[in-house]
């Protein structure tokens, strides 16, 4: 259905080949996974399939890539709609009308698609996605799942052989992710179609998976099926990693799989529980009392009492919504506040002026870039420095350096990556030495590698006295760097305590590791390597 | 299937539906020209009445049929600044003028003789420029009910096909407005997190710099989206037919603009007028034709053209016709003067041609009710605890 023919792309002013010599096969009908970090060349392969590399984005291609027969070369991705259809992160960015029924009938008018043809295919794919009752709303009212089902709807009204998906759960809660992977899936059984998925938190496909292509990151592309390629990738997800830890052949993909195989690791472990980590017993840096937050008659966040301890790393879980970015907004002083009090060594950060409260509490906005400005690193740093003279904090190209070294001075802050950006963006907000920092939704985006250094940079701010505050909803990643979580609903905090309490008893929480070996009470691989290295020591 | 096709008819018109927009349109100038032959207030003030009565029967709920009031507002805008104008710039009394009061006059240099200002002004004076400056609100009042009752995007959407891309940009910035100010809001409401403390130019760029970036990210986004969607797919379009499609529709524009000064304007030579406009549309509609003829796509769920439709596009044609063909006539009754000060009278014919375009109100299909939400969904979770613009914002 796709195959790539020796295909190499470089863009302008690049100096290396984002893809150099790829030879690919994709079948109809397969679910073919693209695996590979950051920067590694995945957008380019999926923008390769229907043209857009190079004809949007510009670069030079060399070798031949051909969609149901139709080379790229010669078919710009306007006449490749009919047999290719994209669905990218960001459903809203791509949406170009503005209710559900006429966003689905968009691509058909291109297409000059009969009316009455229009208008059944319209009917079918409301059903197929489940949103007939949605029809008529405005597509920036409903939720972000709905948005990338109607996104998935809208390029499947054209009835094209090939879908093409470029991370369409990372902007997602689990559990809307949850419904369009399902919805995905379903897609290939019941409609043949082929798919090419890119995805960042692996766990969640992996078991649907036909074949992984993986791109190594330095332009060379292996693929075959997911239990033999993941024998050897640097990404991978929990229950592959603990397969491989167990030496389990072939590799578990499935929670289903690995629980089948667990009864020998249970053998192994004996029966015996991680070293329980004691609990962070810091002074209390941030007390907030019946915070209420309401949006005219919305009520974001109700009467929430919370403490932050030194040293403490907080995961703050809870759906889209559920008012996690309001509270911590408000516990920072710069949100809205209508009743409750908050006290940072004894002073309400939002009685003070904006420098004095971010010199009590820093906050990392969702989107970073909001808070850069200047043209470069070493711009943006000198900025920092003269913003919090007072403080006596280290320079922030210091701090820059701890946190993510080697960010080059001259470089635009948008042309970072994520993490580099987010570091960026953290050390300018460690620059006024607050003790408490709050991260709203830092793993968006991120992949394993920097969602492993994110980690790191946690855990050295942890022991320099910090209490932290991390909105995600990332299960896996609050399983290796959190102590405690915090669960809000709608406003309310449901839940909070330390992090294996909270995660194991939680169906929707618990991370892949806890649910492969319960009821040992392991939350991940490398609990698991401690524990076995412990006994093989004895 | 065994009806007739007029019963038929009859009953999808009585169907809540959204009426064709160009229908509408049509409606609408057929009295902007009507209004445009007089200068009776008592006419004018009817037709407003006539205006206000069809709204209030056929609009439907969207933001945009909210704003006929605005227009409202313009009108009456339009009306006091032509009466001071008309004050300021005083004409002078004959005898037997009504003065009101005299303002003080200012004395002009002698190059500028011809202008004066100040002086007194009388009640003639003032009630023929409110008659001036209501005659223009009412036909500003007619373009707003176009507006209010059609839907502007279904109205760009009717666009000929070698427009479409025009219509497309204009829907696009429409939709993509409420985006940027979130934006805005977004990137100001980030800034008090780094304290910036600078007035001035630093504010405005550490606003404008990550706004700026954000939306011309997304309009890439935007762009990549709707080209791989298929927008812009294209036949053959040769130099030979661009170079002809422009001349057409140059010439034809020319014809056009010619023939509305020649019928609009009183002291046009009168060959000026309807030839012209005809030689103007003609060309213009060879233009679009031959423009369109690349452009392949089709409309979904396309507005019908039927009876109803028929009508209300009639009325306003029938409005104008007999305004126009009432001027020989009744010039004196449908511009009245108010030397001597005196009630205009009301002419039965225009005043019959104006309230036949109230017919639309009657003809005119009742407009779609929004959707109910199904009772299983009403108080569902979703919707209460996703509202996903709301509490992003803790501005």
């Amino acid at each position: 259905m796709i195959s790539f023919d020796r295909v190499s792309v470089t863009y302008t002013g690049a100096s290396a080949p984002v893809l150099r010599d790829v030879s690919l096969r994709v079948e109809e009908g397969e679910l073919c996974l693209v695996v590979g970090g950051t920067g590694a060349g995945k957008s380019t392969l999926l923008g390769a399939i229907n043209g857009l590399v190079p004809h949007f984005t510009g670069g030079t291609i060399g070798g031949r890539v051909t969609v149901d027969g139709r080379d790229t070369a010669t078919h710009p991705p306007r006449e490749l709609a009919d047999v290719v259809g994209v669905v990218t992160q960001d459903p809203l960015a791509g949406f170009v009308t503005d209710t559900v029924e006429e966003e689905l009938a968009y691509g058909m008018e291109q297409l000059a698609i009969a009316p009455e043809v229009m208008r059944k295919r319209v009917e079918e794919t409301l059903d197929l996605l489940s949103l007939a009752e949605l029809r008529d709303r405005p597509l920036h009212e409903i939720s972000g799942g709905q948005q990338q089902r109607v996104a998935i709807g809208a390029v499947l009204t054209a009835h094209p052989r090939v879908l093409v998906l470029d991370e369409p759960t990372s902007a997602l809660d689990p559990t809307a992710a949850e419904e369009v992977l399902a919805t995905i899936t379903r897609l290939v059984h019941d409609l043949g179609l082929t798919v090419v998925l890119a995805e960042h938190r692996l766990e969640r496909v992996v078991q649907y998976a036909d074949t992984v292509v993986y791109l190594a990151g330095d332009g060379t592309v292996a693929d075959g099926p997911p239990a033999e390629m993941f024998t050897r990738t640097t990404v991978a997800p929990p229950v592959v990693e603990l397969g491989r830890l167990a030496g389990w052949d072939p590799l578990p993909l499935s929670v289903r799989d690995a629980r089948r195989r667990a009864p020998e690791l249970h053998d192994r472990l004996n029966g015996g529980g991680p070293a329980p980590a004691p609990p962070p017993q810091g002074e209390t840096l941030l007390r907030g009392r019946g915070v209420l937050v309401r949006y005219g008659e919305i009520v974001a966040v109700r009467g929430v009492d919370i403490d932050l301890r030194a040293g403490e790393v907080t995961a703050l879980m809870g759906r889209n919504g559920s008012g996690k970015s309001s509270l911590m907004w408000a516990l920072q002083g710069s949100g809205r506040r209508q009743a409750g009090s908050v006290e940072v060594d004894g002073r309400d950060p939002k009685a003070l002026s904006a420098s004095d409260a971010r010199s009590l509490v820093g906050l990392v906005p969702q989107t970073p870039s909001d808070l850069l400005y200047l043209n470069s690193v070493d711009a943006e740093l000198a900025q920092a420095d003269s913003e919090s003279e007072q403080s006596e904090s280290a320079p922030a190209r210091e701090l820059l350096d701890r946190l993510a070294p080697g960010v080059r001075g001259e470089l635009d802050p948008r042309d970072l990556s994520e993490g580099q950006r987010l570091s960026l963006v953290l050390a300018i907000q460690l620059r006024a030495a607050p003790r408490v920092m709050l991260l709203d939704e830092p793993t968006r985006g991120l992949d394993y590698q920097a969602k492993h250094e994110l980690k790191e940079i946690v855990e050295m701010l942890a022991a320099d006295g910090h209490a932290i505050v991390i909105a995600t909803h990332d299960v896996e990643f609050v399983a290796t760097a959190c102590h405690r979580v915090v669960v809000m609903a709608e406003g309310d905090v449901v839940a909070d305590g330390p992090t294996p309490e909270i995660v194991r008893s939680s169906p929707a929480f618990a991370p892949q590791v806890a649910k492969i070996l319960a009821p040992l009470p392991y939350l991940t691989v490398a609990e698991v390597e401690c524990a076995l290295a412990a006994r093989a020591a004895r | 299937m065994r009806s007739a096709p007029a019963h038929r008819l009859r009953d999808s018109g009585r169907l809540p539906r959204a009426l064709h927009p160009i229908a509408w349109w049509i409606w609408a100038i057929g009295l902007v020209l009507a209004v445009n032959r007089t200068t009776n207030p008592l006419l004018l003030i009817l037709t407003l009445a006539v205006l206000a009565f069809v709204i209030a029967n056929r609009r439907t709920d969207a933001p945009w049929a909210r704003a006929f009031k605005y227009y409202l507002w313009l009108g009456l805008f339009v009306i006091v600044l032509r009466i001071v104008f008309q004050s300021v710039f005083s004409q002078g009394a004959e005898a037997g003028d009504h003065v009101l009061f005299t303002l003080p006059r200012i004395s002009t240099p002698k190059w500028y003789a011809g202008v004066q200002i100040g002086g007194p002004v009388t009640l003639e004076a003032t009630l023929t420029a409110a008659v001036d400056g209501l005659r223009l609100a009412t036909m500003l009042c007619c373009i707003g009910a176009a507006n209010a009752l059609a839907n502007p995007k279904r109205a760009l959407r009717v666009l000929p096909g070698a427009l479409y891309e025009l219509g497309m940009a204009v829907v696009v910035s429409i939709t993509l407005a409420p985006q940027l100010i979130e934006s805005v809001q977004r990137v100001a409401r980030a800034r008090r997190l780094r304290a910036g403390r600078r007035k001035g130019w630093r504010v405005l760029r550490s606003i404008a710099t990550p706004v700026l970036a954000d939306a011309l990210e997304r309009s890439l986004m935007l762009a990549a989206a709707m080209d791989s969607r298929g927008y812009g797919r294209t036949g053959p379009a040769t130099t030979a037919s661009r170079r002809l499609t422009g001349a057409l529709m140059l010439l034809g524009m020319v014809g056009l603009c010619a023939g509305c000064y020649g019928l609009l304007g009183n002291g046009a030579p009168r060959f000026l007028g309807l030839p012209a406009i005809l030689a103007g549309a003609v060309l213009c509609c060879g233009g679009l034709a031959l423009g369109g003829r690349r452009v392949k796509r089709t409309n979904y769920r396309p507005d019908p053209w039927r009876a109803p439709e028929w009508v209300v596009a009639g009325c306003g044609v029938a409005t104008a016709v007999m305004l126009y063909l009432s001027t020989g006539d009744d010039a004196s009754a449908l511009n009245p003067s108010f030397y001597p000060l005196r009630f205009p009278p009301l002419p039965a014919l225009p005043m019959i041609a104006i309230l036949i375009a109230g017919v639309a109100a009657v003809a005119a299909p009742p407009p779609p009710k929004p959707r109910r939400l199904a009772p299983s969904q009403a108080g569902a979770p979703s919707r209460i605890s996703e509202p996903v613009t709301a509490p992003k914002v803790p501005a």
